[in-house]
């Protein structure tokens, strides 16, 4: 304890003074911490946009790579005399994996949330959720390993493709990491309808299911629709899990059962071996801004949704 | 009316409302769906541990990979990950916590930076993770690593790729899911309690110091293990900023690469010459690192249960 100053009022002065400096400075302390999201972002912005940008001013490395040539060379083939990098075949790649995660993992995800939410007792949501978190916390290479080591095998068993890694192993694959994200984006959407619309429907006869599909379901659709969304985004972006098992090969055919390439894992497969600087390099850099405009994209879309979803049950 | 089945004549079934035939249908199918991911969840856990339990020994963990990653054991890359959350952790949660602090204490919910900060972690959380491994090669390694270098006049020491790089951009991936647990643990600390101590005379950071931070020490811990748990797992991160293909010494420096357990399960995965006789060593270091992120979302998840009962015993 230190003594009480002799002459109050001159040191309590001083030391009410101190006090509102320590707290002021640590207010801006914090804000910047706060800033610090914002600064990441815009980092990320401006930094993969910069290591992009020769292929629009430096004429150098437009003699190999040039916006145009993107969508009008019809090969990805960096490695060689004469480079091509045409990248819709990887666009194509791109496509097929998602739409193959997407179809398989948004039933799946939708059904399940819809049966934690108003089927299922209170002890088998208990063993429900923390399996899905279970599933949310398998690292992508694990389940990248898996899909390479496993599901492969069985897949070309069961189709007869003559390739063993193709884009519907990798979809398949994909799938399982993109089911947490919609399934808890669901739940979360479905439980947040007001116990009284439940209720009102089955008081007026509707069967559980009824109330279920034709009640709470539509009145969580855009948080429903933002869960399909953020896991859109994350397929799209999904490294590790395509880059083992699609077989990587940018082919750009429309059948699920040949090797695709996707963005994401052309980047993780090659950036290793670029030469810093390189029209290679940049052109890599390029469809890492692609890829970040996309998911920036989709992303906003299911914040305005959510932010939809909120007040809309507020005001209800 | 009776039906046929399997050549035995069966009794009708009781009468039942019409609309509950599609609706067993419905219930059914969304149980299934249920029962689906649990099950796929299980099979790819059980087929790990299956195939990975055995190889798991001392020798293994404490080894070094030999004879071509064909045997040996995987310690440096335990070493790699430990050392490579543990740096995450230090530049990651101080500014995590600070943030959450801001927001859930000092800003005006509408205030234009406010609003610049939410939207910047909501879409901070969905950069995809290869992208962040393109930032931290543009940005860390050859920006802020090279002028390092070109301040104090050395050889190429920062300018590369490096353990200190790696985790500074997993510090910022993890960043919003440590600011989103911080906050929801601050906002279940009761109002009454945030008044009862500015009553008492004490200050806005007193209040936040002794009062707030001790309440909310279970949603940060959570969002750090979460944190530390993705930050082990995230492989497309650290490829181009400090991950090494096989190093034969451990790093002592943050300069120093460094093996690490998820990105030495890709290299074992693809890129070795004898797949089969890789194969137990990749399993086991599959379970290894399976075990550390599953343990860590485990204690996560208890601490959160923790958490939301007591917010909701409160309200």
């Amino acid at each position: 304890m230190t003594p009480l100053p002799i002459r109050p009022g001159v040191n309590m002065a001083r030391h009410r003074r101190m006090q509102r400096l320590r707290e002021e400075f640590i207010a801006w302390v914090l804000r910047a911490c706060a800033f610090s999201a914002v600064a990441g972002l815009l980092l990320i912005m401006i930094f993969v946009f910069r290591e992009a940008l020769p292929i629009f001013t430096s004429a150098e490395t437009q003699r190999e790579a040039t916006f145009g040539g993107f969508f009008t060379v019809p090969n990805w083939q960096p490695v060689s005399d004469h480079p091509k990098y045409g990248i819709i075949p990887i666009l194509i790649g791109t496509f097929k994996i998602v739409a193959v995660a997407m179809v398989f993992s948004v039933p799946v995800a939708v059904l399940a949330a819809l049966f934690a939410s108003e089927f299922a007792s209170p002890r088998l949501r208990e063993i429900l959720k923390p399996t899905i978190e279970m599933l949310a916390g398998i690292p992508s290479v694990v389940l990248g390993f898996f899909a390479l080591m496993v599901m492969a095998s069985w897949i070309q068993s069961v189709t007869g493709s003559p390739v063993r890694l193709n884009a519907l192993n990798a979809g398949l694959a994909l799938s399982l990491g993109v089911l947490p994200t919609v399934f808890t984006v669901c739940e979360d959407a479905l439980r947040a309808v007001p116990k009284s619309y439940r209720e009102a429907s089955l008081a007026l006869g509707a069967s559980r299911w009824q109330t279920a599909w034709r009640v709470t379901l539509p009145a969580a659709s855009a948080g429903v629709a933002a869960g399909v969304l953020l896991g859109l985004a994350r397929a799209t972006g999904e490294t590790m899990i395509v880059l083992m098992a699609s077989g990587n090969a940018a082919l750009g055919t429309a059948s699920v059962f040949d090797s695709a390439r996707t963005l994401s894992a052309t980047i993780a497969a090659e950036l290793a071996e670029v030469v810093v600087g390189s029209p290679h390099y940049s052109v890599l850099f390029f469809l890492g801004a692609l890829l970040f405009l996309i998911t920036f994209v989709i992303n906003v879309a299911a914040g305005l949704l959510v932010d939809r979803l909120r007040r809309r049950l507020a005001g209800a | 009316m009776s039906a046929v089945i399997l050549g035995q004549k069966v009794a009708p079934l009781p009468a039942v409302r019409p609309s509950d035939a599609p609706g067993r249908a419905f219930t059914l199918l969304s149980g299934f769906a249920a029962l689906l991911i649990v099950l796929m969840t299980a099979l790819i856990i059980g087929d790990v541990v299956v195939h990975g339990w055995q190889t798991v020994t001392w020798e293994f963990l404490s080894g070094v990979p030999r004879q071509g990653m064909t045997e040996g054991g995987i310690w440096p890359a335990i070493y790699g990950s430990l050392l490579l959350v543990v740096l995450m952790t230090f530049a990651l949660v101080p500014f995590g916590v600070g943030a959450a602090i801001y927001l859930n204490e000092y800003a005006n919910p509408d205030a234009p930076f406010t609003r610049a900060v939410r939207f910047s972690v909501h879409n901070l959380a969905g950069v995809p993770s290869i992208v962040f491994g393109l930032f931290g090669l543009g940005f860390f390694v050859q920006f802020v690593g090279m002028q390092m270098d070109r301040a104090l006049g050395l050889d190429v020491t920062w300018g590369q790729p490096a353990l200190i790089w790696a985790s500074l951009t997993l510090a910022l991936l993890n960043l919003p899911v440590v600011i989103v647990t911080t906050e929801e643990s601050l906002r279940a600390v009761p109002r009454e309690m945030r008044e009862a101590s500015l009553a008492l005379g004490a200050t806005r950071w007193q209040t936040i110091r002794h009062v707030l931070l001790p309440q909310a020490m279970p949603g940060i811990l959570t969002g750090a293990i979460l944190s530390v748990s993705r930050g082990a797992g995230e492989v497309a991160p650290i490829l181009f900023t400090g991950a090494a293909y096989f190093l034969p010494y451990l790093p002592t420096s943050p300069t120093d690469q460094f093996m690490e357990l998820g990105y030495h399960v890709f290299v074992l995965a693809t890129q070795s010459p004898d797949v089969d006789a890789t194969k137990p060593l990749l399993y086991g270091t599959v379970l290894v690192l399976l075990l550390m992120t599953l343990l860590l979302n485990l204690t996560a998840m208890l601490l959160r249960a923790r958490l939301r009962a007591n917010l909701a015993g409160r309200s």
